[in-house]
């Protein structure tokens, strides 16, 4: 593999796997603070690549879209939250898992019926739709590069939210002793909203910024999600910096094995998983 | 992670009797069904091995798995591949041979995936399991996302001698049900067993069977394998009875289905995961059946977006009635033993 | 008392256990012999809990050596140490909730079948026959016998979540019992108990001794010293005194660290 070639697969690795860190970071704070799992996660991936279809198509603007978007999911996510989450924090995480399973059945069927079962295109901004020459003949899309700078963005962003803040402190008390935390008088129900509101929001930007690339289809969020599982697993559940350093690995993994070994490519990434769980049974790092 | 809860694994008397009378109703339906009617319930028989299988692994031992359905359908996808082009093969081997696949295949995702806990094991169970509807999708020798076809029943011949035709629908039901009500009989023996009694402790409290010196990976993966060998047996027989094995049949829609099956007919007693998959297969058959309304002028086809009304009826079970039927029919028979004014 | 050979039922050597920069466990030695009760004191985070736990294997050394029946038990799996003989009670009542008292008992029982959860005939064996058929070895003392010997025989029939905190702490001591260990560790066995329950207690622990290796960590004084005849003194993961109770209660060092705050609480 020449230089060139090389670069390009390591930069969509790279692109890739912090797409991915967006949903795992989501998933994994949701579970590791208020130890809920949900299956329809992805779902809120498809909901923001097909509001960012809709809305881009009504406003004429990408970037008009996925800021009304953001502001719409996370209204979306805290009704939700409001309405049914808030209700399974305390269940059996079976009763958690089919909840949530059948929200994907009931996501699915409100897109279908909403946007129809079309794939449909999202048209890159002309700001970022050029792209930089590597060679005579490769050229890289600036947009993807704008899709890693995004995510890394909001990767530091949350980074300093959880770390720096005195809301980030909460939420680490609150994953850490929530009746101790009720106690000193903290609005525990608040930091769960505001949690689930942030994992809502992160799968969203995610799907927003990916429909260019991805387009915008049905199940869309179904594939996301499992990927993100693995993710999650292998970074260990609950670990923000876990799911960087896996979600990098799984995108190095993945992108590299669909070029260097095209017919076990598909199983390559699970394969990775058995090998770290032989290894770590609760992943590669703690909460 | 969740308190433990006691099973109902004894059944009431009023339980039992209705479950009677269920089953004389399974042995005479076919007298008074229709063609299509005795297919729909050889699958809901089919669907109850399924659901009973996964009953041991979630409602016994406690192991919520996001991944049965492969079993399920890896020993369907067995028999396509041991059925030639042109001619029947035997039931006697080939029935065998898939149970044994599954539960081979059970015992090798198991040993990585049964030293997992709680929410880990959910998550790499539906891993591994979409690893395998991968596998099978992505490669077209195995028939790719097309599916394969079943194009015979298996033949039940004996040294030239036909004991039973499969192909005549209403035999296919009769051996069905043997092996569904064998099922059913094998897995209460094991609740009672000495394996069994380990498996609802492990339910329970897993760390008191450790320090008490029981190997609990062991006990596990040992369900783990029943089950998945059982799922296998209702696989083969799907495929033995469509005719036709796709990759969705190992995805994790299929697992969820079972997962509901087994909670929405009550764990931990098999009767329960059987009263499941009937109900659960009814009321998709239901929804999907929806008529088309008048509606502001429109044309609204509700059975196409049954899975807006399946996803809703889920959310509310889980929401009104997590110990599912067997629950309600535990309360409601416990009001009538103590009529009002009895303090007991 | 001498100490036969054949009476040293557990030997733990040098006992040490890290978590990151903190030794909890310093380098704790401590036999067990058959018909003594050895017990643990000291104030909270001295390392007894840990320390059982180690001896339990619930935890793993970072460095030391265990003895039990002969057998060296270093690095064993919590599983593995009771099939060995090893019993061990909970500070935190640990006992199926949903079940009734005979069957926690008859499960604990049960623990000491043949365990081949893959052999066939696990599946089909009769588990009151596989129970009565360990009962009736010499050596063991049948489920029955144990309920009566724990004052549990009016509550066979209770579900365990329903019984009283007291008679939970009985079923604890029952279940660990049935396991037919040779040596057994209680981690606070009188916990939250009140008077009259913590004489039962005390009563049934004195019964006990005669045909095991008992190790005791307790709070309760009184109990302590009406039953032990070893006494270690743990202070920040480490043993500052070993000996006979009375010669324990003249040491200064133990007075200072311990008793003498004990007395102004």
């Amino acid at each position: 593999m020449d230089f060139p070639t090389f670069l390009i697969q390591l930069l969509n690795s790279v692109q890739y796997g912090l797409l991915l860190f967006m949903l795992a970071a989501g998933l994994t704070l949701i579970f590791g603070i208020m130890g809920v799992v949900n299956l329809a996660h992805g779902s809120f991936y498809m909901l923001g690549a097909y509001l960012a279809y809709w809305l881009s198509t009504l406003m004429g603007s990408l970037t008009l879209a996925i800021i009304v978007g953001i502001a719409l999911a996370v209204l979306f996510g805290l009704a939700l939250e409001w309405l049914l989450f808030r209700h399974f924090y305390e269940r059996d995480h079976l009763d958690q898992v089919l909840l949530t399973f059948g929200l994907i059945y009931i996501f699915e069927e409100l897109r279908s019926i909403l946007w129809g079962d079309d794939v449909h295109g999202v048209t890159i901004p002309e700001a970022l739709s050029a792209s930089i020459p590597l060679t005579d003949n490769l050229s890289y899309p600036v947009y993807r590069l704008f899709m890693s700078a995004v995510c890394i963005a909001l990767a530091l962003g949350l980074y300093w939210l959880i770390a720096k803040t005195r809301l980030g402190m909460k939420i680490r008390a609150g994953a850490f002793n929530r009746d101790m935390t009720e106690a000193l008088g903290i609005n525990i129900k608040l930091i769960h909203a505001v949690v689930f509101a942030l994992g809502v929001g992160l799968a969203a930007v995610a799907g927003m910024i990916a429909s260019p690339i991805s387009s915008v289809y049905p199940n869309m969020g179904s594939q996301v999600l499992i990927m993100c599982f693995v993710v999650v697993v292998i970074g260990g559940i609950g670990s923000v910096r876990g799911a960087l350093i896996s979600a990098l690995l799984v995108g190095l993994a993945d992108t590299f094995g669909k070029v260097l070994l095209p017919s076990m490519s598909g199983m390559l990434v699970y394969m990775l998983m058995a090998a770290v769980l032989l290894w770590k049974p609760e992943g590669l790092f703690k909460a | 992670m969740s308190s433990p809860k006691a099973n109902l694994e004894i059944l009431p008397r009023g339980v039992q009797i209705a479950l009677g009378l269920g089953l004389v109703a399974l042995l005479a339906f076919p007298w008074v069904g229709t063609d299509f009617y005795t297919q729909m319930v050889t699958r809901m028989l089919i669907m109850a091995i399924f659901a009973m299988s996964l009953d041991l692994l979630q409602g016994v031992t406690g192991l919520v798995s996001l991944g049965h359905a492969a079993y399920f359908g890896l020993a369907g996808y067995a028999l396509a591949f041991l059925m030639p082009q042109d001619a029947a093969v035997s039931l006697w081997w080939t029935l065998p041979v898939a149970v044994l696949a599954s539960a081979l295949a059970a015992l090798i995702i198991g040993f990585f995936v049964v030293r997992t806990h709680g929410i880990y094991f959910i998550m790499v169970t539906m891993a591994f399991a979409q690893m395998v509807f991968f596998l099978f999708f992505d490669n077209k020798i195995l028939g790719g996302s097309d599916g394969l076809y079943i194009n015979f029943k298996p033949s039940a011949q004996v040294f030239g001698f036909t004991l039973f035709d499969l192909e005549n629908k209403i035999t296919f039901y009769y051996v069905t049900l043997v092996l569904a009500l064998l099922v059913y009989v094998f897995l209460r023996r094991l609740l009672w067993s000495p394996l069994g009694r380990a498996l609802s402790g492990i339910r329970i409290n897993e760390h008191r069977m450790k320090a008490m010196g029981f190997g609990t990976f062991g006990y596990k993966l040992t369900a783990f394998t029943i089950a998945g060998g059982l799922a296998g047996l209702a696989g083969y027989l799907w495929g033995a009875q469509s005719g036709f094995v796709n990759p969705e049949l190992m995805g994790f829609h299929m697992s969820a289905h079972a997962i509901m099956m087994v909670i929405l007919g009550g764990m931990g007693n098999f009767a329960g995961a059987f009263v499941g998959a009937f109900t659960f297969e009814y009321v998709l058959h239901v929804l999907k059946d929806l008529p088309t309304l008048q509606m502001f002028g429109k044309d609204i086809n509700l059975g196409k977006h049954w899975q807006l009304w399946m996803g809703t009826f889920i959310v509310l079970v889980v929401i009104f009635a997590p110990r599912g039927l067997m629950g309600l029919a535990e309360r409601f028979l416990q009001k009538r033993e103590y009529p009002k004014g009895n303090s007991k | 008392m001498t100490a036969l050979s054949t009476d040293l039922l557990l030997s733990a050597k040098n006992l040490t256990k890290h978590f990151g920069g903190l030794a909890a466990v310093n380098d704790v030695s401590i036999d067990l012999f058959k018909g003594q009760i050895h017990a643990v004191i000291g104030p909270n985070g001295a390392g007894k809990s840990t320390l059982t736990n180690l001896v339990s294997g619930d935890l793993t050394l970072t460095s030391g050596s265990i003895q039990l029946n002969g057998h060296d038990v270093t690095g064993w799996s919590a599983e593995k140490i009771s099939k060995q003989g090893l019993g061990r009670s909970f500070q935190k009542t640990n006992v199926f909730l949903p079940l009734s008292v005979w069957d926690n008992v008859r499960l604990a029982a049960q623990s000491r079948d043949s365990q081949q959860p893959w052999n066939p005939l696990s599946w089909f064996k009769n588990t009151q026959n596989a129970i009565n058929s360990i009962a009736a070895q010499a050596t063991n003392m049948p489920a029955s016998e144990i309920i009566k010997l724990c004052k549990l025989e009016n509550r066979m029939h209770a579900i365990a979540g329903t019984i009283s905190h007291g008679e939970q702490r009985q079923l604890e001591i029952a279940m660990t019992l049935a396991t037919q260990p040779r040596v057994l560790l209680l981690d606070e066995p009188l916990a939250g108990m009140g008077v009259a329950e913590a004489e039962r207690m005390i009563e049934l622990l004195h019964t006990l001794k005669k045909n095991h290796a008992m190790l005791l960590v307790e709070h309760d004084m009184d109990a302590v010293f009406a039953l032990a005849d070893k006494l270690t003194v743990m202070v920040n993961g480490q043993v500052i005194a070993s000996d006979n109770p009375s010669k324990v209660r003249a040491d200064a060092k133990v007075q200072a660290a311990y008793l003498g705050e004990e007395e102004h609480v």
